[in-house]
Formats: C-alpha cells, sequence, structure tokens
C-alpha cells in the first residue's frame, strides 16, 4: 500500500495510499446530476414569463405609452437625460470624484429619443396623412420654449387623462400639435407597427434591441409588472427569477450592496457597488498570497473535519 | 546515433513540449488509480459534481443553439431542454460554490498550488458572467427586465458602449460560443493543474515554509 511519489504527490514523501477510481467517479457523478436535473426539469419545468412588447404595453396602458412618449418628444425622458453610453445628457453619469468611467467611455449608439421613438416613427407613418405630417413639421418648427410649453401642460393633462376605444382623451388646453401626434403614435403601438419601427434600422436582420428596451423602460408599465414579479433593486431583484424559480442566487452578494448604506444612498451607486465586487474578486483571487486571510482555513478547523481519518490516524497536530 | 537524436531535438519547440509533458504530467498523475489515504471526504466529490453538471449544461445547451434561441418558447421539447440547461446550471453553481468554501478551508493553496486555486477564481468569475448573458438571451420577460437593469451597473463601468446588454445578438454570441469556450478551457486547465500536483495534503503535512506559489513543479 506504500507508493513513492503515486497519485500526484511532491517527489520524496512516502504516503500511504488507496484505490481510487476518478472516472468511475465522475460517470456516477454524471449519472446522478442527470437524475437530478431530470427530476427537477420534468416536475419543476423551467420559468418562461412571455416578454412584454410596445403592443402589449400599449393595449395595458395607453396613457403611460402617450405619457412617455410625450417626456420622449420633449426630451425630457431618463432616456433623453441618461448620458453615455446613449447621448450627451448627464443624468445618469455615475462618478465618483473625478473617476468617472462612464465619461471616459464615451457615447456609443447615438440614441436620440425625440427623433428616433417619435418623430421618425411619425414622419413613417405621415407618408399618407397630411394633417400627420403638418403636426410634426408644426412641432419641429416651434421654439424650444413652446415645445416645452406644449410638454409640461399635456404632461399635466394625462395625469387626469380618460381612455375610451383605446384612444387618450385630455381636458381641452393649449398642447399644439402633441395630443394629435402621440395619438397616432398611440395607435402605431397598438398595431404592433412601432415594435417593428424602433428596431428597424438600415439593415434587414436585427439582433439590437437598445432603443426598444429603453423606450420601455422609460415607462412605468415594466416596472410595475417587474414590482408584481419581485424583481425590482429593492426586493434584491438581480438574484431573483419570475415566478418562484431560483434566478441568479449567486449573485446575492453582489445584490446585497444595494440594499444597505451607503451603497444605496449614494448618486453612484452602481458604480460604488461594481468597484466593491471588483476589489472582492480580486481579493478572493489573491488569497493565497495575502497573509491573514490565506491563514484562516488553519484558524478555523473544518479542515480537521475533512480530514478527519488523516488526523485520526496520524495524531498530527495540524496547525 | 543516439546523440545525434539528442542534437537534432534540442532545438526542436516539439521535442521541448513533449519533455516537459512528460515531465510535469505523467500518465500516473494524469489518470492515477490511486490517492492517498486522507482523501476519503464528501468535500472531494463537490469538484467532480461540479465538472459532470458543467457537462449536462453544455450539452442541452448545444441543442438549444442547434435549434435557434426562439424554439424553447414554441416547443415543448425546446422546453424541457431549456429545463435541462436551466436546473443543470443551478446544479453546476450549487456544487460549484461549495467546492470553493471547501476548498478554501483545506487551504488548497499550499504547496505551489496557488496558479490551481487562481484559475478556478477566474473560472468562478467568468461562469458568473456567462450565466448572465444566458439570463440576457432567454427572450422573455425576465431577459428584458435584467437587460433594463443592469445597464446602469455596466455603464457605470464605462464598458456599456461596447458590451450592450440591451444587444440581444451580442449576448447570444457570447453565451454560446466564446464564454463557453473560455470556461471549459479554464476547466481542463485547473484540471491539468490538479492532476500536476496531486490534491493538497492536510494541513500540517507538509514541510515548512509552505510554497504557495512555485510553477517549477
Amino acid at each position: 500500500m506504500i507508493s513513492q511519489r503515486s497519485a500526484g504527490q511532491t517527489a520524496g514523501q512516502s504516503v500511504r495510499t488507496v484505490r481510487y477510481d476518478l472516472l468511475k467517479e465522475l460517470a456516477i457523478a454524471m449519472v446522478v446530476s442527470l437524475i437530478l436535473v431530470l427530476g427537477l426539469s420534468i416536475f419543476l419545468s423551467s420559468p418562461d414569463v412571455p416578454s412584454v412588447t410596445i403592443q402589449s404595453w400599449a393595449k395595458a396602458d395607453a396613457v403611460d405609452v402617450v405619457t412617455t412618449a410625450n417626456d420622449e418628444l420633449a426630451g425630457q425622458s431618463a432616456t433623453a437625460l441618461y448620458g453615455p453610453p446613449y447621448n450627451n445628457g448627464t443624468d445618469a453619469v455615475q462618478s465618483i470624484g473625478p473617476i468617472s468611467p462612464q465619461t471616459w467611455g464615451g457615447v456609443h449608439g447615438n440614441v436620440d429619443p425625440p427623433n428616433d421613438f417619435v418623430i421618425n416613427p411619425l414622419k413613417q407613418a405621415a407618408s399618407n396623412d397630411a394633417q400627420l405630417a403638418g403636426d410634426v413639421s408644426a412641432w419641429q418648427a416651434a421654439s424650444a420654449d413652446q415645445q416645452g410649453k406644449w410638454h409640461d401642460a399635456y404632461a399635466t393633462a394625462l395625469k387626469d387623462a380618460k381612455v375610451t376605444d383605446g384612444k387618450v382623451t385630455v381636458a381641452d388646453g393649449d398642447y399644439g400639435p402633441v395630443p394629435n401626434m402621440l395619438g397616432h403614435l398611440l395607435q402605431l403601438a397598438q398595431t404592433g407597427a412601432l415594435d417593428g419601427l424602433l428596431l428597424s434600422s438600415d439593415h434587414f436582420y436585427q439582433t439590437d434591441y437598445s432603443k426598444p428596451l429603453l423606450f420601455m423602460n422609460d415607462g412605468g408599465y415594466v416596472p410595475t409588472l417587474a414590482d408584481a414579479q419581485h424583481l425590482t433593486g429593492n426586493q434584491w431583484g438581480m438574484m431573483n427569477e419570475t415566478g418562484l424559480y431560483p434566478g441568479q442566487t449567486w449573485l446575492w452578494l453582489y445584490t446585497l450592496w444595494y440594499q444597505i448604506p451607503p451603497f444605496n444612498q449614494v448618486s453612484y451607486t452602481d458604480l460604488l457597488v461594481v468597484l466593491m465586487m471588483v476589489l472582492l474578486t480580486t481579493l478572493l483571487l489573491l488569497v493565497p498570497l495575502i497573509p491573514g486571510l490565506r491563514d484562516i482555513p488553519r484558524w478555523v478547523p473544518i479542515y480537521r473535519l475533512i480530514w478527519r481519518r488523516y488526523y485520526a490516524e496520524t495524531k498530527a497536530p495540524g496547525r | 546515433m543516439k546523440s545525434d537524436v539528442r542534437d537534432e531535438s534540442a532545438g526542436s519547440w516539439t521535442a521541448a513540449t513533449r519533455r516537459q509533458l512528460e515531465r510535469r504530467l505523467p500518465w500516473e498523475n494524469l489518470l492515477p488509480d490511486r490517492q492517498p489515504f486522507w482523501v476519503g471526504s464528501w468535500v472531494y466529490v463537490f469538484g467532480v459534481v461540479t465538472i459532470a453538471a458543467l457537462a449536462w449544461v453544455v450539452l442541452s445547451g448545444v441543442v438549444l443553439a442547434a435549434f435557434g434561441p426562439q424554439w424553447w418558447h414554441l416547443s415543448s421539447v425546446g422546453r424541457f431542454f431549456n429545463s435541462l440547461h436551466f436546473w443543470s446550471v443551478q446544479v453546476f453553481f450549487v456544487f460549484m460554490v461549495l467546492h470553493l468554501w471547501g476548498q478554501y478551508f483545506m487551504a488548497s493553496w499550499r504547496e505551489g498550488r496557488a496558479p490551481t486555486w487562481m484559475i478556478g477564481v477566474v473560472t468562478f468569475a467568468i461562469s458568473i458572467v456567462t450565466a448572465f448573458t444566458g439570463y440576457l438571451a432567454q427572450q422573455n420577460f425576465a431577459a428584458q427586465w435584467i437587460a433594463m437593469n443592469a445597464k446602469d451597473a455596466i455603464n457605470g463601468t464605462g464598458v456599456g458602449g461596447f458590451f450592450n446588454v440591451l444587444n440581444f445578438g451580442q449576448m447570444y454570441g457570447l453565451h454560446v460560443m466564446l464564454l463557453p469556450i473560455a470556461i471549459i478551457a479554464l476547466v481542463f486547465l485547473h484540471i491539468v493543474q490538479v492532476r500536476m500536483k496531486g490534491v493538497v495534503p492536510p494541513i500540517g503535512h507538509e514541510p515548512e515554509p509552505a510554497v504557495t506559489w512555485d510553477l517549477r513543479k
């Protein structure tokens, strides 16, 4: 039973060895894990809550679509004010003092919500609609100050809006061309045309859903659905999954920081959390080289349980 | 004649590589049928179950990729394979974390095994990114919501213009090809390193001072 340099041991050591079939162990692990996975799959299936479309959003909450589009048109939505990498806004730019990697990364993609989300889709729809074409022209010809007044007045009116036969109606007021424009945009959304118009570019094949996702993200409908599925940030959402299924539970530490001060009390939460996780991951990587961290296993006697046979047979003291 | 052969192979990269492999990874180390007597804990099973689960992750993922990203939403067979993929990922992570903590409390980086530990940590980190891109590539509500939220963290780091979580095509490509290749390569390297060094001896068994970084062995 004694073998020299057996089982990958360092030369010079003499260690008693026992039979150990690695490939049989792997085969058994494959079978057992397959049985486990098959059982879970057969009895629990997997989560698949259908995706939200702009069409389904428009049918479920027309006022929210119009309110969101009103903000997009006036350049006052979250996306319009976001900043890099979408545009030159500043609202979502995170920095810690002079450290602002988001700014350093620059703008890529050039998302222009007034044109991308509202005006360009309407221009395509207005090819046979002189009234709509005139309204779009009127909006574009108006001063920024006038556009702002129309936006603000319509935003206020939308708080008491009513939906009749899928159309949004508000109290009379000076909203300029906005209600007609956004009424048409709502129609495009309800027919499903806006889903395609926001996705399309100069190419036939599409895989980049940045614009429709950003448009939906500016509304209030999707967060309501997410809240019902316990997916929002204050619900540890990043590690959750729809329904009662386990999600990315391995993100528990990442998600933890979003729940506690000072992380959840600053404007640069994401940046701070990411930096914290980079630091912790680096520490984990370098554990073998860091005094203290690498010594904890010697102080915590868990190893004596793992190698209890060794310590029972050799009476070795450990460390 | 013998010295001529030696001379001819002296400058050969191929021969040098073969000699290195023969010296550092002999067959009895690569596929040993015996282990030190202390190798008898369930902790040793965590790593191999992680590898087994990874195999099922990859195989179910290959089927899903072969039929395309929408198949599993439209077909009960596809849904079943998605379930296999989903649960094998869960098993993979559970056992990988158990393996990680087990190896931590065994201080498994001792006696020149630090690179093995580090490659394991890198594999863990890349596995998290791979799973993340998988959740983004689901093409359902969870994928939409995760993308909407994750963009702020990614953008905050300045890489949002290059790693766009709202771009399904980019996330899908990373998930089904580049990241799995990285994981498989790292796991292979991790296993080779384990086999080169052998299992770590119990604390107190190794000679002092414990060496944590010795690439010569």
